[in-house]
Parts: C-alpha cells; sequence; structure tokens
C-alpha cells in the first residue's frame, strides 16, 4: 500500500466504445493513463494501454506442474519405500493405477494456486476494500482516471479538456 | 465488441435492455423483501433439511443396521443417490467450463445458477459416502495423512480413494470457479447497497474496482480454469463409474462404463438445471435473459446426450448376448426382466423414450414439457443408478446368497432429505447472490441482445459493415 494519497481526475463514459476511441486518442496525445474501470471486460483495451499479456497461466502451469511430481512421487515412494504392499498381484510401482489421482492433484494444484495468485496480485481478499472512483462503474459507466499529483493547473486543465471532447458524459476529481 | 454476428443467429438477451437495466432486472430479487412463494418453498426445503438431520442422527446412533442393506446387496440408495448427485453435478462445470471453451454465448444466462447447483449437487453426493462408512467420525481416514499406525497410507491403487481424490478436487475446483466469476457481480451489488447489506457485500466482493488489468487477469483465470475443469469434469464420473467397472462383478465390469456415465451425469445434470431454471427465471422475472433460445438450447442437450446413454444400453445388451459369457448374459437378463424389471422399465421410459419428444421444436420450446421431461429424465436417472447397483446385486454368483432389498423409511428419509439440502442451499443462493452472470449478460449484449440482432435489431455498426466489406473483398 502506497501511504501517499492519489489525487485523480477522472471521466466517466456511456459506453466502451466512446471509451475505446477516447483510449486510443490518449495514446495519440502522449497521454498517461492512470487505470481504465469499467463493468466487464472491454476487449481491444489492454493494447492500447499497453499492457502485457497476463502471466497467470504460466504461473498455472508450474502450480500444474507441482501437483504433478507431488502426487506421482509422493505414491511412487509409499508403495517402493516406505510401505511397500502388494494390491491384486500388481507390482509395488504400478504406476498407471497412479494416474487418476496424479491428474486430480495436478488439476488441483494449478487450480487453487492461480486463485490466490491471482488474488494477491490483484490486491483482493475477503474484507479488504480498494479504493473506489465511482459506485456507477461496475453498474453501466466506463470510466478512464489520471493521476494528479504534483500535476500543474495548466496540465489538469488540459486533461479536463481531453475527457469532456473525447465524449465523457461526467468529469470529476478525487482523492483516493 | 461489436464482432459481426451471424443473421441467423437468434437474440438471446430480449426486451432492448441497457447496460444499467440489466444492473436492474439481475440485482433487484436480491434487494426486494422476499416473496410469499420463496418463504413457502424455503419452509419446505429446511423441512426436508430437518428430515435429513434426523436420519443422519439416527443412522449414526442406531448404525448402519438401521439399513435394508445386507450381506449380498451391499450397496443400496446410498450409492444410489450418491451416483445420481454426482451426476446432476456435472452440468455446471459442463456449461460454464466445456460451452465457454466453444464459445456457445448462450452459457452466460444460465452457467451462474448451473455452476451453484453443481456445487450444492457435490455436497449432497458427498453425504453418502460419508454417512454410508458407518463411523462418521473416523471419516478422515480416507485421506492419505501421517498417522502413528506405521504410518500405513491408504490404498492408491483403488478407484474408491480415487473417487476422494476426484469428488474433492471437483468441489474445490468448482467453488473457486463459481466464485471467483461471482466476485465482480457481488461487487456490483455492494455499489448499489447501502448500510449492513454494503459491509456484508464489500466483504464479499474481496475488494474488487473493475481495472483494466484486474478483467485482463480475471478473463485469463477464467479461460485456464475452464481449460482445467474441462477435463476434470469428464474425469470425475469416469473415476466414479470406475467404481463399478473396475470390479469383477458381471454387468458392472465394462469398458462402457466412462463414456456412458459421463453422457448421463450431462443428461441429468441439464434436467435438474431446466427444473431450477424454468421455476427461477419466472419467479425472478428474468425471462428476458434465460429465453426460450436457451431452454431450447439446453433440450437439445437432453435430447443429444439422452440418446447416447440409450445407444449405450443397447449396446450393454449386446455385448453381453454376443460375449457368450453366461454370467454376463445373465446379469444383463435379470436386469431386464429380474425382479427389479419395473426399475428397468421406469429407466427405458424416462431416459430413452420420452426425450425422444425433443424432436419435435415446439416441445422443445415449451415450458411445460420442458420441466415435465425435467422430471422424467431425473427420476430416470435415479432408476439407472439403481438398476446398475441394486439389481446386479441382488443376483450374484451363489443362487443361495440371492437376496431382495427395499429401503426402510431412513433410507428413503436421507434421499428427501438431501433434496431439503440441496433447495435450501439453492433458495438461499437465489436470494443473496445475482443468479445470472451480470457482467458476462453485459459483454454479449451488442452481439446477442434483442436490439442490436434479429428481426427487431434497430441498432448497425460501422465495424459489422466493414468487416462484410472486407470479407466481399477477399472473395473477388
Amino acid at each position: 500500500m502506497e501511504n501517499q494519497n492519489k489525487e485523480v481526475l477522472y471521466g466517466l463514459y456511456d459506453d466502451e466504445e466512446i471509451l475505446l476511441k477516447a483510449v486510443r486518442q490518449a495514446k495519440d496525445d502522449h497521454l498517461n493513463i492512470m487505470d481504465v474501470y469499467s463493468p466487464f471486460p472491454v476487449h481491444g483495451l489492454d493494447p492500447l494501454l499497453g499492457l502485457s499479456e497476463s502471466r497467470l497461466h504460466q504461473a498455472g502451469f508450474v502450480y500444474g506442474a507441482i501437483g504433478t511430481l507431488t502426487a506421482f512421487l509422493f505414491m511412487s515412494w509409499v508403495f517402493t519405500r516406505d510401505w511397500p504392499i502388494i494390491f491384486g498381484g500388481k507390482p509395488y510401482w504400478s504406476v498407471p493405477a497412479f494416474i487418476p489421482i496424479t491428474f486430480e492433484v495436478t488439476v488441483l494444484f494449478a487450480a487453487v494456486g492461480m486463485v490466490v495468485t491471482f488474488y494477491t496480485i490483484c490486491g483482493m481478499a475477503p474484507g479488504v476494500t480498494n479504493p473506489t472512483l465511482d459506485d456507477r462503474i461496475t453498474d453501466d459507466k466506463f470510466c478512464i482516471a489520471f493521476q494528479t499529483n504534483g500535476a500543474s493547473e495548466a496540465e489538469v486543465d488540459r486533461l479536463r479538456i481531453f475527457l469532456s471532447s473525447t465524449g465523457a458524459s461526467e468529469v470529476n476529481s478525487k482523492t483516493i | 465488441m461489436s464482432a459481426p454476428v451471424s443473421p441467423i443467429r437468434e437474440p438471446l438477451i430480449e426486451g432492448g435492455k441497457t447496460y444499467h437495466q440489466i444492473t436492474e432486472d439481475i440485482c433487484a430479487p436480491t434487494e426486494r423483501v422476499p416473496s410469499m412463494t420463496w418463504i413457502i418453498a424455503f419452509m419446505v426445503a429446511v423441512s426436508g433439511l430437518t428430515l435429513y438431520v434426523f436420519c443422519v442422527a439416527w443412522t449414526i446412533w442406531v448404525g448402519i443396521g438401521s439399513w435394508n442393506l445386507n450381506r449380498t446387496i451391499g450397496w443400496g440408495w446410498d450409492i444410489t443417490n450418491f451416483v445420481w448427485w454426482v451426476g446432476i453435478g456435472h452440468a455446471g462445470t459442463l456449461i460454464s467450463a466445456i460451452l465457454l471453451l466453444f464459445r456457445q454465448r448462450w452459457r452466460t444466462g444460465v452457467n451462474r445458477a448451473a455452476e451453484a447447483m453443481t456445487i450444492f449437487a457435490v455436497i449432497c453426493a458427498g453425504q453418502f459416502p460419508l454417512i454410508h462408512m458407518g463411523r462418521l467420525w473416523l471419516g478422515f481416514f480416507i485421506f492419505p495423512y501421517p498417522n502413528t499406525r506405521g504410518p500405513l497410507w491408504v490404498n492408491f491403487n483403488s478407484p474408491l480413494l480415487w473417487d476422494v481424490f476426484a469428488i474433492s478436487t471437483y468441489f474445490i475446483v468448482s467453488l473457486l470457479f463459481w466464485y471467483t466469476g461471482l466476485v465482480p457481480d457481488l461487487a456490483t451489488v455492494r455499489d448499489r447497497a447501502t448500510g449492513l447489506r454494503r459491509k456484508i457485500y464489500n466483504y464479499v466482493s474481496f475488494g474488487w474496482t473493475g481495472s483494466a488489468k484486474h478483467w485482463q487477469r480475471w478473463e485469463s483465470l477464467s479461460l485456464v480454469l475452464a481449460g482445467l475443469s474441462t477435463p476434470l469434469v469428464l474425469s470425475v464420473h469416469t473415476i466414479v463409474s470406475f467404481d463399478f467397472a473396475t470390479s469383477v462383478i458381471p454387468g458392472w465390469h465394462t469398458t462402457i462404463f466412462p463414456p456412458y456415465f459421463v453422457a448421463g451425469a450431462i443428461f441429468s445434470g441439464f434436467a435438474m438445471v431446466q427444473t431450477l431454471m424454468v421455476i427461477t427465471r419466472k419467479v425472478h422475472g428474468l425471462q428476458e435473459y434465460v429465453t426460450l433460445q436457451h431452454i431450447e438450447s439446453m433440450n437439445k442437450v437432453i435430447l443429444l446426450t439422452g440418446t447416447i446413454v440409450g445407444v449405450a444400453y443397447l449396446t450393454e445388451l449386446f455385448i453381453a448376448w454376443y460375449s457368450g459369457y453366461v454370467y454376463e448374459q445373465f446379469a444383463f437378463a435379470n436386469r431386464v426382466l429380474g425382479p427389479y424389471w419395473w426399475a428397468y422399465l421406469g429407466m427405458m421410459t424416462c431416459n430413452v423414450l420420452s426425450p425422444q419428444l425433443f424432436w419435435f421444436k415446439s416441445m422443445r420450446r415449451s415450458l411445460f414439457w420442458t420441466f415435465v421431461m425435467s422430471i422424467f429424465v431425473n427420476i430416470g436417472m435415479w432408476f439407472e443408478r439403481f438398476v446398475i447397483i441394486a439389481t446386479t446385486l441382488a443376483r450374484d454368483y451363489l443362487p443361495s446368497s440371492w437376496s431382495y432389498y427395499t429401503p426402510t423409511w431412513v433410507e428413503i428419509g436421507l434421499f428427501v432429505g438431501t433434496l431439503g439440502l440441496f433447495f435450501t442451499l439453492f433458495l438461499i443462493f437465489a436470494r443473496v447472490a445475482p443468479v445470472v452472470a451480470i457482467a458476462e449478460i453485459k459483454s454479449i449484449l451488442k452481439v446477442a441482445g434483442d436490439q442490436y440482432i434479429g428481426p427487431n435489431a434497430k441498432h448497425h455498426h460501422e465495424h459489422e459493415h466493414e468487416t462484410i466489406t472486407k470479407s466481399t473483398d477477399t472473395h473477388h
């Protein structure tokens, strides 16, 4: 958590297509957008904001691989080293019989690992309150936010003009 | 957003909704005082739950002897109910995972409720193997934990242990998938609420803000969880079928079991989704989000999977005859004509014959018939599991051990009781959380709303024309 409060100037748009045009305009004008908030994922936004593809799925692969190894090596250790027992005349190390559990544990580790990672990197957890700019962002408003800490009056005015000229239905500022 | 849409696609959202109207419509049932219908339904469900608690207590106090299981028939209503509930619990993940991968937009109307149903059905399913153990308080023995008996580990080669892993993994992954999808919608409810409700929804929405990066990660997570859940959902009922198929009992020891069980699971799961959605859409006034188009799509799945199940029944009979193996032949002759002939007949009628009604479009789009059929399928699939389990065990290798089995009031009470448990959970869910995925509905509005596509479309996008022009260019 940053100690310094953020001064934010933000515009609310009524439609994701107007928002996309505005974000494109901001990119052309070299304006530094702090964040964009929307009630649902707006496709085509990520490249405009310069967001690189999420690496969450790579993390998922690693968690899954850990699950595979954990399950398979554990069962192998139990049945060949720790307490070998013959079941139904099969070899101690009966690999085909280990497949179902290995698969389930792989999925379990990958899913749990990814979900925990997702909430952690997004700064989310039960009971956490992250500051929001407007209650209608989870309803029908699309928001472009600029951070204005230390910005001069002229710069703030320029951003304000940008927001209203690109079709924002409301322009407000808030300290979060 | 404005991807080209085939003109033959029917709208999935009716009523010319705006984004705000969608929020209003779907959040409203969580914000108003419960209706009388809901209160009555809830009281009935809680009565069922009370019966369940009583019967579990009775079983533990008196012992498994309070059931009518015997040396020959060791699995009766308990395991029948377990398999029935697990099967029902397959539709949610199928709708949300497999249909997500197939880019079927109609899933957005029903996925939330179906996933919730999945989780509650798996909770009900999990009860039976646990109570069936007899000594419930030793239930933790099924997990491989270091113990003072050696440590003596569980048998990792046993399909029953595979089941423990499959069902637990399935429950956890479905729960995470469902809840992660729910978080943005809970934030929507939070931002509309005041006072204590706002505090509660703030707690459960984990501090969601709707930031672009968060949405990107959320979508990435949903896609990978869908990719993981798809083989998972197929593995779960496959492993349930291994409980039977890896044994050496004629009638169980067949390789057809995994695909046949999975098809049956999807079949019964969709039927339960229909039962719930036909009522929920009416009670919550969500007819414009769960349209006849959705109902029809699900009825098509029911027709397909019902027919697959029918083919499996006939294949089993044929292979039993063709195998030339007398015990196998006897097992199947006994299933059809033996003491439980009525269960077989019920299964065949409800699962194979009755879904054929859905070849007719008017039937697929009739709410009355959809509801009736969904109940039929639920009954039929219960009979299927009963037929597989009880009839097979009742006539084993030694005629001197042959037996017959009817449940006691405790076993019936446990089954009716889990229905109470299931509906209690579902009714609570329908009161406190949005039963339709708000964010997902909004994201398909411009390609599936009736003001954009279909006969009443008013808006046309310049992008669509661009794409059409481009595609004609390439043809020349």
